[in-house]
């Protein structure tokens, strides 16, 4: 049986249904986020560890020029090392059927008999290598289904200067090759690159490579220094050409993986935190509104004996029955949008199945969280309405205090017509609530700025990146350092307009005690093809002596622009250098050190070498020149700057549209749940004087401005104020995503202010017509009649 | 059936009549505003009693309504003792005069103060739901002949009406004590008399000690007891031994 108490709640309830769901749709909105973020955080981590764990994902990496695989017993031997799994990797140049332009295969060897005791690989459709043949390979699935390669068909393949046809046997995935991605690329293309699992003899007969190995991966027992290791690793492999050794956590496709499940660490709990403040900004205001419009009833209520708790605890249930409808709707559009994301994540990330698993722990924490925020929004106004002594209670509230407003008071009064008066002194009365009032509205504004901005942003990568910085048609890496005649012959290729040469040298740098491995590039002084631009747009001159980094790496370093850095090179001769940061570099992606060309062939004592080349060409003459290349011995890869922009606008730019319309979504919610709030709330306090003003002989236009003046002024203050805050949001939004592989750059167009203003300016409308429908139903007798 | 109702009453009151309901001392009340101190009682003494009906008449400002506020639990004197049947309401907490007010005082208000979203019966029923000893609601709204009435919403009852289920919902506890404040000043005549025969009907029915603040004389004519007060004090007590009933008043 409801208690007369709780059939109150229900009829208020549905009273004020409208207002009772623009609140609980903030909520569901606070909520939804929430839920997605944890959930999709959850299921990433999930899904990574126990693929990592089931695949025996490794713990260091190494490669090396080559080794004899008699070293493997030696890097055992190492404290801390509980499996050493050697391999040959090599990059090859593919002629995919279908593709003009060469591919880039990452051939790695399989060994024959068993699985590899690290990073192994799951097969999802096919068979495995058959040991007696040589020219079976498994795939990964990205760059199959890009290819619209199937099971049987073959790929041909350029392996040390001859070509060769591989037979696609299996469809496979791997824990190292999660985010697909080349090397020195920004985003994963899967039609041009693709990894290849061979079979390890075959793999070592087509390379010369009996006996020895160019890659290791290495497993830790438990607790094992890394660092240590790694120095151990390093030691053993030096004479053999070591590339330096690296730890799990700067293993690219897990570093790109680790920097996407931070961004959602950082970003994941912003929105619910905008939401639920919103949300508790609301049922603050409307519980002070039903708490004073119900002030006789409350007095009742305690004469009759009704404690506080009772009717605190009355009103509290308002609260919670709005914030648990919005938590559940919340909760299921959470995992909703968790679903939907899991597949925007599945279109990049190369996982055999995403472990994708509700937890009913975050719904019952979202719902704590919302309950907490509702509870703490409306618990003043609660409070305050039952903690007044019912003898006043039951005497009806003074009449509001008005006063002159600012511009009366400085003397401008004349200047404001009567009707703006009156909106005016109305928004000076209550200056808490006005301000949030305006708050509330900016926010929405800035939302959609923020969602937005990372549009622009994305844009402004691609005109950086593809346009400012890489000037070239393609570049091509060799697989040794060749002779810079090279690129003469390059040049002299039909259609060829420009060619310039690139030196890649794998390094580590080290200051004081911090170290990394990265690869300096050297580049012409007077480089046409490629330019050192910020993400600013700034350009950075090459200097004649020492080097160019990046920002980033800088800071990674600790090191500013005037010191000196130690250089030790991990190819050829291995000499050792202190070379000086001349300037830095606020780049886009990765952590880079640029050199002049001549000055790295100097610091690695050897003469005009190149390891690498980038060219611009007549269009029509491409398809011969990648036909060429296909066929160019020594050549390890071919990046093509057109098939990076198609992928990058296919998968991320989909990707970011998607969020743009959830973005510009809850902005609309907030707005609306602001703005239709605003307008109820002033209507119910000023029935009776609008009522009073129709009677005098005011009309519905005329009233309605009093009315919806006061919210329109609202709005159009807010929305330049928004702007500024979605300016700043972004800006700090940059700080917060300012990681080591990526870095936004900061660029907000005039278009995503526009947008911004727009669509709150048209849900502040769209709810004030709603009210004013209310308004035109006004019924005269029944207002005035009444008592307020 | 009447007449033996009433003469069971004024046995009960002749009986009773030294049961000492209120008994209140040196009562004062003072309301700082600001610069200046209202003083809207000062230095009442009064006593009720069991089954009585009293009528409290005083202008406007006199402070009725601050001493029955007081009375009824709602507020607290600045000086003075209330004893209600011994116990010393002016040394209760907050929670103590709340479970007073909710065991022993039925209240009716000038402007009815029902809850517009809750049906005269529900209204009743928000009052039975917390009472130890009530009435069924359906039973309070008879006594004040609303019994058909019982599903309509406060807006849809007139002034009298809506009055007359607040004295149901006053009653419906069965409360030791009845406090009304001017019932029938928002009312016509033949309204307000139809409520002030309601109340006389609780007051002889139930037995339940009767407290009216009005500015109308004429209704002083149904009290046991008039107690005048005008500026903060009673300034007279006047016996009514020929109570006139409620429907032969006219003003
Ligand atoms: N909360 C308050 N704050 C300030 N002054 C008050 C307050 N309550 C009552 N007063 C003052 O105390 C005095 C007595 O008030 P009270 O309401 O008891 O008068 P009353 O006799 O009931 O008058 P009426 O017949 O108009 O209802 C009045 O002067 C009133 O202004
Ligand atoms: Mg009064």
């Amino acid at each position: 049986m409801l208690s007369s108490l709780d059939r109150k709640l229900f009829r208020d309830l549905s009273h004020m249904k409208g207002q009772s769901f623009a609140i609980a749709i903030v909520i569901a909105a606070g909520v939804a986020t929430f839920v997605n973020s944890r959930t999709l955080l959850h299921s990433l981590e999930l899904t990574r560890s126990t693929f990592y764990e089931r695949y025996r994902f490794a713990d260091v990496f190494a490669r090396v020029k080559r080794a004899p695989d008699m070293l493997v017993d030696r890097l055992q031997e190492i404290p801390g090392v509980s499996t050493v799994e050697s391999r040959i990797v090599k990059s090859v140049t593919l002629d995919v059927p279908g593709i003009d332009e060469p591919a880039v295969g990452q051939l790695i060897s399989l060994p024959a008999f068993r699985p590899p005791r690290l990073n192994q690989v799951y097969l999802r459709r096919g068979r495995q290598l058959e040991p007696s043949r040589d020219d079976e390979v498994l795939a990964s699935e990205a760059f199959l289904i890009a290819n619209n390669i199937d099971l049987g068909d073959t790929i041909g393949a350029i392996i040390n200067g001859r070509r060769k046809e591989l037979r696609v046997v299996g469809v496979a995935f791997s824990p190292e090759y999660v985010f697909q991605i080349k090397p020195g690329d920004m985003l994963p293309d899967p039609h041009h690159f693709g990894i290849l699992w061979m079979d390890h003899e075959a793999l070592s007969n087509a390379f010369d490579m009996d006996g020895a190995f160019n890659d290791i991966a290495v497993g830790l027992a438990r607790g094992s220094p890394v660092e240590e290791v790694i120095l151990s690793v390093d030691r053993l492999l030096e004479p053999y050409g070591g590339l330096g050794a690296f730890p799990r956590k700067d293993q690219l496709s897990n570093l790109l993986l680790e920097s996407d499940i931070q961004g959602l660490r950082t970003t994941g709990l912003i929105a619910p935190t905008i939401f639920l403040c919103v949300a508790a900004f609301l049922l603050n205001v409307v519980l002070t509104r039903l708490t004073s419009l119900q002030r006789e009833q409350i007095a009742a209520l305690k004469a009759f004996g009704y404690t506080n708790l009772q009717i605190a605890w009355h009103y509290m249930k308002f609260v919670l029955l709005i914030t648990a409808a919005g938590g559940l709707l919340g909760t299921l559009g959470g995992m909703w949008l968790a679903h939907d994301f899991t597949k925007l994540f599945l279109r990049v990330y190369q996982y055999p199945e995403l472990v994708f698993r509700v937890q009913p722990n975050v719904a019952v924490n979202a719902m704590l969280v919302a309950g907490g925020a509702a509870v703490l929004g409306s618990f003043g106004a609660i409070a305050l309405a039952v903690r007044l002594p019912p003898a006043e209670a039951m005497r009806p509230e003074p009449p509001a205090r008005y006063g002159p407003t600012l511009l009366e008071r400085i003397g401008l009064g004349r200047l404001v017509p009567n009707v703006a008066r009156m909106v005016l002194r109305q928004l000076e009365r209550h200056p808490i609530k006005t301000t949030f009032s305006l708050l509330a509205i900016s926010m929405s504004v800035a939302i959609v700025v923020v969602g937005n901005f990372i549009g622009n942003s994305v844009d402004k990568v691609i005109q950086v990146q593809f346009y400012d910085v890489e000037r070239y048609d393609l570049s091509l890496a060799t697989v040794e350092p060749v002779s810079i005649d090279a690129i003469r012959e390059l040049e002299n290729l039909p259609g060829v307009y420009q060619c310039e040469p690139r030196r890649y040298v794998a390094s580590r740098l080290r200051v004081a005690n911090r170290s990394r491995r990265i690869g300096i590039v050297g580049l012409p002084r007077d480089a046409a093809l490629m330019h050192l631009k910020s993400r600013t747009g700034k350009y950075v001159a090459l200097p004649r002596e020492g080097m160019i980094l990046s920002k980033k790496l800088a800071s990674v370093l600790n090191i500013r622009a005037g010191e000196k850095v130690r250089v030790e090179t991990l190819q050829e001769k291995r000499p050792v250098a202190d070379v000086v940061v001349v300037d830095l570099l606020d780049d886009i992606t990765g952590l880079n050190a640029y050199m002049d060309i001549e000055a790295l062939n100097r610091l690695m004592r050897e003469g005009p070498q190149v390891s690498g080349a980038m060219l611009t060409a007549n269009p029509e003459f491409l398809p011969a020149i990648y036909k060429e290349l296909k066929e160019t011995p020594g050549v390890a890869s071919v990046t093509i700057r057109q098939a990076a922009i198609d992928s990058f606008r296919n998968t991320i730019a989909k990707n970011m549209l998607h969020m743009r319309m959830i973005n510009l979504i809850f902005a609309i919610i907030i707005a609306l749940g602001v703005v239709y709030n605003g307008a109820r709330i002033s209507l119910s306090e000023r029935t009776r004087e609008l009522a009073t003003l129709r009677v005098i002989g005011f009309t519905r236009r005329e009233i309605s401005t009093i009315l919806l003046g006061e919210i329109g002024t609202v709005t159009l203050l807010g929305i330049p104020f928004g702007l500024l805050m979605g300016y700043w949001f972004s800006w700090i939004l940059t700080l917060f995503l300012d990681q080591e592989v990526f870095r936004f750059p900061f660029v907000i167009a005039n278009s995503t202010y526009g947008l911004a203003a727009a669509t709150v300016l048209a849900a502040s409308v769209g709810s004030a017509l709603l009210v004013r429908r209310k308004l035109d139903h006004l019924d005269l007798i029944a207002v005035l009649k009444s008592r307020e | 059936m009447a007449s033996s109702i009433s003469n069971w009453a004024v046995e009960q009151q002749e009986t009773q009549d030294r049961e000492v309901v209120f008994a209140a001392q040196g009562l004062t009340k003072t309301y700082h505003m600001g610069e200046v101190d209202v003083h809207a009682l000062r230095g009442v003494d009064l006593e009720l009693f069991a089954g009585e009906f009293v009528v409290l008449l005083g202008p406007s400002g006199s402070g009725k309504s601050t001493l029955l506020n007081i009375l009824g639990g709602l507020d607290v004197p600045s000086s003075g003792t209330v004893f209600y049947r011994g116990q010393q309401l002016t040394e209760f907490d907050d929670a103590g005069l709340t479970r007073y007010r909710r065991e022993h005082v039925g209240f009716v208000f000038q402007f009815y103060n029902l809850i517009p979203s809750l049906t005269a019966r529900e209204n009743v029923a928000l009052v039975t739901d917390i009472a130890a000893h009530p009435l069924n609601p359906v039973e309070a709204l008879r006594m004040v002949n609303l019994v058909d009435r019982q599903d309509h919403f406060p807006a849809q009852l007139s002034g009298g009406e809506q009055q007359r289920v607040a004295i149901a919902r006053a009653v419906a506890k069965n409360p030791s004590v009845l406090l009304c404040d001017e019932p029938t000043g928002a009312l016509d005549v033949h309204t307000g008399i139809l409520v002030l025969e309601a109340i006389s009907r609780i007051n002889r029915e139930l037995g339940t000690t009767t407290a009216v603040i009005t500015h109308n004389a004429v209704i002083a004519d149904m009290a046991d007891r008039v107690i005048s007060i005008s500026d903060g004090k009673i300034s007279h007590v006047h016996l009514n031994p020929n109570k006139r009933p409620a429907s032969e008043l006219t003003w």
